[in-house]
């Protein structure tokens, strides 16, 4: 019998927001540890908890990029249970009324693109980070309160590959919004993997089995995988799944069992009586929407399809949004999009690592590598001068032209003095002069680049080989 | 209703705490009392009553982005029986 996975991801995104949900710390990483803590996030008695409107703004417009309806109607449950990292024993979120619900995600996948239909994203609070000694354990609350979203997708994702992809554009999506930094290394990103089985054709779920706690999408990726195939290998031996939670481990490269259905939580969910409902007015959702801005995927096709870019560029462009603004500038109206995105993938992007700025920084306008790439086309300058001209652009921000004028740097295409170079570069190389006149082809290679460097790289390469072949064959 | 030792049982798991078979006796009868109370609220007729979370009418109680200062560290740590390297120490956790 063959069998196909059915994966369902829940996803925790950190929002960037200044402060955390309920109070007014800082929403901060890497400060010392119990700093950015106040009674609210401590969960000390008699606090008031007020929410952040930014978090808020952020969460509609996840929704609104997820492609989710906003509800006019949202609010907060008390999700009960006992943890150390969680001070208050409950964690504020939203069951039943959800900030945004009922979107999706188009993502590439293989040779196309695939759909991912999202059940909601609904607003949370982080808890605290613990840390593990031999025989105790130590608690920083600076993450206790931060805004997390929670995104969770239906089960459509039917493999580990296609779920991290999902992941990806997931990530560019919400990076691209601002909503979070999605910092993997700062634990902004974590994922809980919902996976079962069921033998194709049937329509029932299998038994899902939860991984918990990933945080690293190569590392669903791989848990994904290993777990498809374990729970393949327990049917086909006859074998039965039961619902449960799992754990994965990393090192070992395999999911062990947590708890099983009988020791679930039960969490006795109910409305937070502090927190008063949320009702985006028409006025607010409008506001919000104003900041929606063009997903990745649209980007990169239109990027390919406007300027004719290949799919590794327009990726290149997409991954770097600013450094995508800075060449959509600089290309338009261009003739060549594709040199101009080679002269912002290759000499602007080096320069900038170099020099450790940003885009930001650059002196010159972005419209003058169109005009860089003109004069190259237009043959008033090689393109080894060219690298040059940059150069000098970069450190002065002037125009190409202006300093194509300035150095004496234009390209010679006067015949006349292009023969007067070529005749020159015959009489001092006599050995590789007869050389080509016997067939050697190479040998006029050499005497160009003795033409180049007399005419100090200047010579327009086209016309000088074509005056040495006429020279020389005649 | 359901069976109410039970019912006890479960919330004194949930709670994490332990009582005495004196303890259970009456606080088994207390609780079934307060859940008789509460369930007087069934004979209501609440036909076409839109439920609601809140009975204040008050929504979108909201505060800007702003940051505040936070308490001192040693004022958040003051009541911990246990700290070390700034951090709150409890039993170590395992799951
Ligand atoms: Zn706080």
């Amino acid at each position: 019998m063959e069998y196909e996975a059915v994966i369902g991801l829940e996803t925790h995104v950190q929002l960037r927001t200044r402060t955390k949900m309920w109070c007014g710390c800082a929403n901060e990483y890497g400060a010392e540890a119990n700093t950015n803590v106040c009674p609210v996030c401590l969960g000390l008695p008699g606090v008031l908890p007020v929410p952040n409107a930014e978090a808020l703004r952020k969460t509609a417009l996840t929704g609104m990029l997820l492609n989710c309806d906003v509800p006019s109607y949202a609010k907060w449950d008390r999700k009960n249970y006992f943890y150390p990292d969680n001070p208050k024993n409950y964690q504020l979120t939203q069951l039943d009324f959800p900030s945004t619900i009922e979107g999706f995600v188009d993502f590439e996948f293989g040779e196309g693109t695939e759909r991912v239909r999202i059940n909601r994203a609904h607003l949370e609070e982080d808890v605290g980070k613990s840390t593990h000694f031999a025989d105790h354990s130590g608690v920083d609350f600076n993450r206790a309160g931060v805004p997390l979203l929670e995104i969770v997708t239906e089960p459509d994702l039917t493999g580990a590959d296609m779920a991290y992809e999902y992941l990806n554009a997931l990530k560019a999506i919400l990076e691209y919004g601002g909503v979070s930094d999605c910092d993997m290394e700062k634990g902004q990103v974590r994922c809980d993997v919902n996976i079962s089985v069921r033998p194709i054709g049937q329509t029932e779920l299998g038994e899902k089995i939860e991984i918990k706690n990933m945080n690293s999408f190569s590392g669903v990726r791989r848990a994904a995988g290993y777990e498809i195939e374990r729970q393949i290998g327990v049917l086909r031996e006859g074998g039965t799944l039961v619902q449960e939670t799992r754990r994965w481990d990393d090192a070992v490269g395999i999911t062990e069992s947590m708890r099983t259905k009988e020791d679930a939580h039960d969490y006795r969910y109910f409305p937070d009586p502090d927190l008063m409902p949320h009702t985006p007015s028409e006025e607010w959702l409008a506001e919000v929407r104003a900041s929606v801005m063009e997903l990745p995927l649209a980007r990169k096709r239109r990027l390919m399809a406007d300027f004719q870019l290949p799919a590794s560029d327009a990726e290149v462009f997409v991954g770097d949004a600013a450094l995508g603004d800075y060449f959509e500038v600089a290309a338009n109206g261009a003739k060549n999009p594709k040199a101009v995105a080679n002269w912002v993938m290759n000499n602007l992007q080096a320069k900038l690592v170099e020099t450790g700025g940003s885009v930001a920084d650059v002196k010159f306008e972005a419209s003058a590598i169109g005009e860089l790439v003109g004069l190259i086309e237009g043959g008033q300058i090689n393109s080894k001068i060219a690298q040059d001209v940059f150069v000098k652009m970069f450190e002065s921000g002037k125009s190409p032209a202006a300093i194509v004028e300035e150095k004496g740097l234009s390209q010679v295409s006067d015949s006349g003095e292009l023969e007067a170079f070529c005749n020159e570069a015959i009489e001092a190389n006599p050995g590789p002069a007869e050389d080509f006149r016997n067939g050697k082809e190479t040998a006029l290679n050499f005497l160009k680049g003795q033409v180049m460097k007399a005419s100090r790289g200047k010579a327009n390469p086209q016309m000088v080989g074509e005056l040495l072949k006429n020279i020389l064959g005649s | 209703m359901g069976n109410m030792r039970e019912d006890l049982q479960h919330a004194v798991k949930l709670a994490r705490i332990e009582l005495t078979a004196e303890e259970e006796a009456r606080l088994g009868s207390q609780l079934g009392d307060i859940l008789k109370y509460v369930d007087k609220l069934n004979e209501l007729d609440v036909e076409g009553v839109e439920p609601t979370a809140h009975a204040v009418p008050l929504t979108n109680v909201l505060r800007e982005d702003e940051p505040r200062e936070s308490i001192s560290h040693e004022a958040a740590m003051r009541n911990a029986p246990k700290t070390a390297n700034g951090l709150f120490i409890v039993p170590k956790i395992v799951e």
